[in-house]
């Protein structure tokens, strides 16, 4: 193999698994060292950086930082990231001084944001420092897009919601309510140097069997929660069946169980293991009594006198890897009231065809990966309505992109010139087996959220369920965290091949060999290589044998014991920095956080 | 020493020896020697060896005396029984200890001060009893403990951390040990595990004593140019005379013979060291061929390593005193010291 360019932030990037898997690579082990040193403001300060809403994450987000933990490949649950994010928010102190400063004078751009959800908010919150006009326009009365009318306000507080979009609208955005747009044509027509679209993916999918039209007993997921979230609607039937189940069901169940529902069933056509809701959600609803039927295909809505009596669904034997399935049998299920929650679409019915905004074939907005702009130079696409559903850490993501192009846009640069991401390496030995960060293992296990007991927890809608960490849980919750982002940085020539290093390796990650291709080397590794996701680190030669340093970077725990017991410094405990270019920032060399 | 203990995080694929431990269950306290001590991988050279033939830790004692050598005993398999004795005595200790039962695996480890200077004397005594001991020297050349100076085994010429020449000849455990009769001598270095194990596991089968001299460079005092017992001088000088497998008792062994049509040594019990990649006109088994063998080489400057000499014929301490199978610490009291009129009678029968 060839030596590894550590030089490239890639590399050391990917070893931070949280960080590599985050869509907006927000600093993990940086900000759960913050809270670990009680710095919660700055642990809040250093997420917004990258993901803009943490206290709205930090108890909505889709964790894909958590699957991906390295301490889960270690004692089976990963660190709970998700839930030390919003102990930093909900302990950080006052943050106004320390939000970007808006300039008096502004640029002379003027920006149209179409929605006023997660994406549209990060455009503006990127763009309102750089001296840009944003003009945003909310179809309802109230900010917030569907962060405020798909999750309930059980799963996250309006305080907290309107709290984080407040930060980003009191930067000077004019944000017009109740203002729907109706024609792209029109909004061109106003002479915006840019326009952003970040309406998500608001239509509901449909399931129309027989029977569908016959009765106002079936709900689309989503715009029934939207009822639920503008005081629209506040009971259910007792029966109550969800189709579906993915997370808007799982919000769609829960919701139930608070406006009067008593038996509440989630119909899935598949079993378990297949499902798309997140596990945590899911484990949240079975705790509030709600059933999952697996197995069963919805056939047709049964109407009697013109009133919902229920459903037919079709028993299904599965094959091994839920392919394909055959039908055992037909079987009623009673229901008051049918919650459809079978996934969303996007619609763009206001946006004209002949103006330059090419669609493809399922009726989407051709959009650029990288720079989010669509087919006419000047609009951008994202959040949802890029390319369907996703999540809010990826409507941050898009935003941030989005801004990077318009800025470039504005400023006559081709959007396609993207600037790269940097990284810094700090060493963090402080003397003899001294490091400036906390190397021990800590056994302990992930702790377990606490819930606000049920009986009460039913009585109103808006009561919080989760409770968050406690200051004992936080304590040792933080020590999970292995600090993957202080890198083993290893210099070849000063390598004596004493072996200290591998001796001492508690889980066997190290090998002094002989070179050989990939497949070959993982072969004669002193531990097996067993996950090849992870990548190998390979040295290059060592002065004394012509050998090579292989580490497996698979789950190596960073407790910097190679160092401390390596007699020449050849092996360093590092501290990776990534550095993220964000619109008007080329790379922030200065970080967020105070030193 | 390291500032944290060893996390107890392993390996996903962590696997189990016969005992159903782990290697890590094999390991002891941290190591508080140098940082790149040739000692430490010594130690996790002993720790692969008796996982991997699956030794009950109780049932291992591991003596020592005094030096940095002498620490390694606490740095592996904490479940086994120890003792740190006066500067040079670990060898009666580890006789005496041997004497009293020899149920025990006894694992001595001393240096080339403890063995070559102050305990000279008890390492060849308990050579010649031939007490069945695995005698471990880590062999650096200087006095670490004292900031460096010459040991007994420097070589002539070699020079100090500050440039001063060594004049005095050293004593060789290997060739010492050959002219004392020691009847398995092996030489390896502690950047070589994939020598320096199947060694420790072929000398914790042999039957008698078996010596170990392991060049085990010290990173703080002799690992510089000029040293010739640095890791740089040794792996350029090593010469890998004799390969050797450690084959247990119950593999077959003739198949492994057939298959490289190596030599085999059958152990007294029942294992098997197969010696692959022997040089021409050397046998370990015979004294003479192994001596010139090794004047040759090593007045070339080379560091020839690989077990040397094996001699299974030699019957250790115990059957040489025909002391009864029975371990004596299990002989009743009454029986190992019949009292005083027995004593009283037996010297009667001497007057």
């Amino acid at each position: 193999m060839q030596p590894t360019d550590v030089r490239n932030p890639n590399y050391y990037h990917k070893v931070v698994d949280c960080q590599w898997a985050c869509p907006a690579h927000t600093n993990v082990p940086e900000y759960i060292r913050l809270i670990a040193q009680g710095r919660y403001t700055d642990a809040y300060m250093l997420n917004r950086e990258s993901n803009v809403f943490p206290s709205i994450l930090g108890r909505t987000c889709d964790r894909p930082c958590e699957p991906a933990c390295r301490r889960g490949r270690l004692d089976g649950k990963p660190v709970a990231i998700c839930r030390l994010k919003r102990v930093a928010a909900d302990l950080r102190g006052e943050i106004k001084d320390r939000l970007p400063k808006i300039p008096a004078k502004k640029n002379g751009k003027r920006v149209a944001c179409i929605g006023g959800g997660p994406a549209s908010l990060t455009v503006a919150n990127d763009l309102m420092p750089l001296g840009y006009e944003v003009v945003m326009f909310e179809k309802y009365d109230k900010p917030g897009g569907l962060m405020r009318t798909n999750i309930p306000a059980f799963r996250l507080p309006s305080e907290v919601l309107y709290d984080e979009i407040g930060q980003i609208l009191d930067m000077g955005v004019d944000i017009r309510y109740n203002s729907p747009i109706e024609s792209m044509k029109a909004l061109l027509a106003e002479g915006f140097d840019a326009i952003f679209v970040g309406t998500g993916a608001p239509r509901g999918k449909e399931l129309d069997l027989p029977g569908r039209h016959d009765t106002n007993r079936i709900h689309i997921g989503i715009d029934w929660l939207e009822s639920i979230a503008f005081g629209h609607t506040d009971s259910i039937g007792e029966k109550v069946l969800i189709i579906g189940v993915g997370n808007t069901a799982m919000d769609c169940c829960r919701s139930s169980c608070r406006l009067g529902g008593n038996s509440i069933k989630v119909m899935a056509r598949r079993p378990r293991g297949f499902f798309k809701a997140s596990p945590w959600e899911l484990e949240d609803a079975e705790e509030e009594g709600v059933e999952i039927i697996v197995n069963h295909a919805p056939k047709r809505f049964v109407i009697e006198n013109g009133k919902l009596t229920g459903m037919e669904f079709e028993r299904l034997e599965w094959d091994a890897k839920a392919k394909n399935s055959k039908t055992i049998d037909t079987i009623f299920f009673p229901a008051d009231d049918v919650i459809l929650a079978i996934g969303q679409e996007n619609s763009f019915p206001w946006i004209e065809r002949d103006i330059g905004i090419e669609f493809d074939k399922w009726d989407m907005p051709v959009v650029d990966e990288k720079t989010m702009q669509c087919t006419r130079d000047g609009i951008f696409f994202g959040g949802d309505a890029a390319w369907g559903p996703k999540n809010i850490i990826w409507a941050a993501e898009h935003g941030h992109q989005a801004a990077i192009s318009i800025h470039n846009y504005c400023n006559g640069t081709p959007v396609t010139e993207r600037l790269p991401q940097g990284a810094n390496l700090i060493s963090t030995k402080m003397g003899i087996s001294e490091w400036s960060y906390h190397n021990d293992y800590n056994p302990a296990q992930r702790q377990k959220m606490r819930h606000v007991d049920l009986t009460r927890r039913f009585k109103q809608m808006n009561i919080e369920v989760e409770l968050g960490f406690d200051i004992e849980q936080t304590a040792r919750e933080v020590q999970r965290c292995l600090n993957c982002d202080i890198e083993t940085d290893f210099t070849a020539a000063r390598c004596i091949e004493c072996d200290a290093c591998i001796d001492v390796c508690p889980v066997q990650c190290l090998t002094i060999a002989r070179n050989g291709e990939e497949d070959d080397l993982r072969k004669r590794l002193s531990a097996p290589a067993i996950n090849l996701t992870q990548d190998l680190y390979v040295s290059s030669l060592l002065p004394q044998t012509g050998r090579i340093m292989a580490k497996d970077e698979d789950v190596c725990v960073h407790c910097g014991l190679c160092a401390e017991r390596c007699p020449t410094a050849a092996w360093d405990m590092q501290k990776f920095e990534l550095l993220i270019p964000y619109a008007g920032r080329p790379v922030n060399t200065e970080s967020c956080v105070p030193v | 020493m390291p500032s944290i203990a060893k996390p107890i995080a392993t390996h996903p694929s962590l696997q189990r020896n016969e005992l159903g431990l782990t290697i890590r269950d094999y390991e002891g306290a941290m190591s508080t020697l140098c940082a790149g001590c040739g000692h430490d991988s010594i130690t996790a050279a002993l720790v692969r060896a008796l996982w991997e033939i699956s030794v009950q830790p109780h049932m291992i004692a591991k003596l020592s005396g005094i030096g940095c050598s002498s620490k390694t005993p606490t740095y592996f398999v904490n479940g086994a029984h120890g003792f740190n004795s006066a500067h040079g005595r670990m060898p009666p200790i580890a006789t005496g200890a041997n004497a009293a039962n020899r149920e025990l695996i006894y694992i001595g480890i001393s240096g080339d001060g403890d063995s070559l200077s102050i305990g000279l004397g008890h390492m060849c005594h308990a050579i010649r009893r031939n007490v069945k001991l695995v005698y471990v020297i880590e062999n650096n050349g200087v006095y670490g403990l004292t900031k460096g100076q010459f040991s007994a085994s420097a070589d002539i010429g070699t020079k100090s951390k500050k440039g001063e020449k060594n004049r005095m000849a050293p004593i060789d455990p290997v060739m010492l040990g050959l002219s004392l009769g020691a009847t398995f001598i092996a030489r390896s270095f502690s950047g070589d595990k994939d020598q320096l194990v199947p060694i420790l596991k072929a000398a914790i089968a042999h039957r008698g004593f078996a010596l170990l001299d392991v060049i085990s460079p010290c990173v703080t005092f002799n690992d510089h140019d000029g040293s010739t017992k640095s890791y740089l001088y040794t792996r350029q000088h090593e010469l890998k005379a004799i390969e050797a497998d450690f084959v247990p008792p119950a593999s077959e062994i003739l198949a492994h013979i057939g298959k490289n049509g190596a030599v085999s040594v059958t152990m007294h019990d029942g294992s098997a060291i197969l010696f692959k990649g022997v040089p021409a006109n050397y046998d370990p088994t015979d004294r003479e061929k192994v001596i010139a063998y090794l004047e040759e080489h090593q007045g070339k400057g080379e560091v020839v390593t690989g077990l040397l000499y094996v001699d299974e014929s030699v019957p250790d301490m115990h059957e040489m005193n025909h002391s009864p199978d029975v371990p004596l610490i299990r002989v009743p009291y009454q029986k190992l010291c019949p009292g005083s009129a027995v004593l009283d009678k037996l010297q009667e029968d001497f007057r």
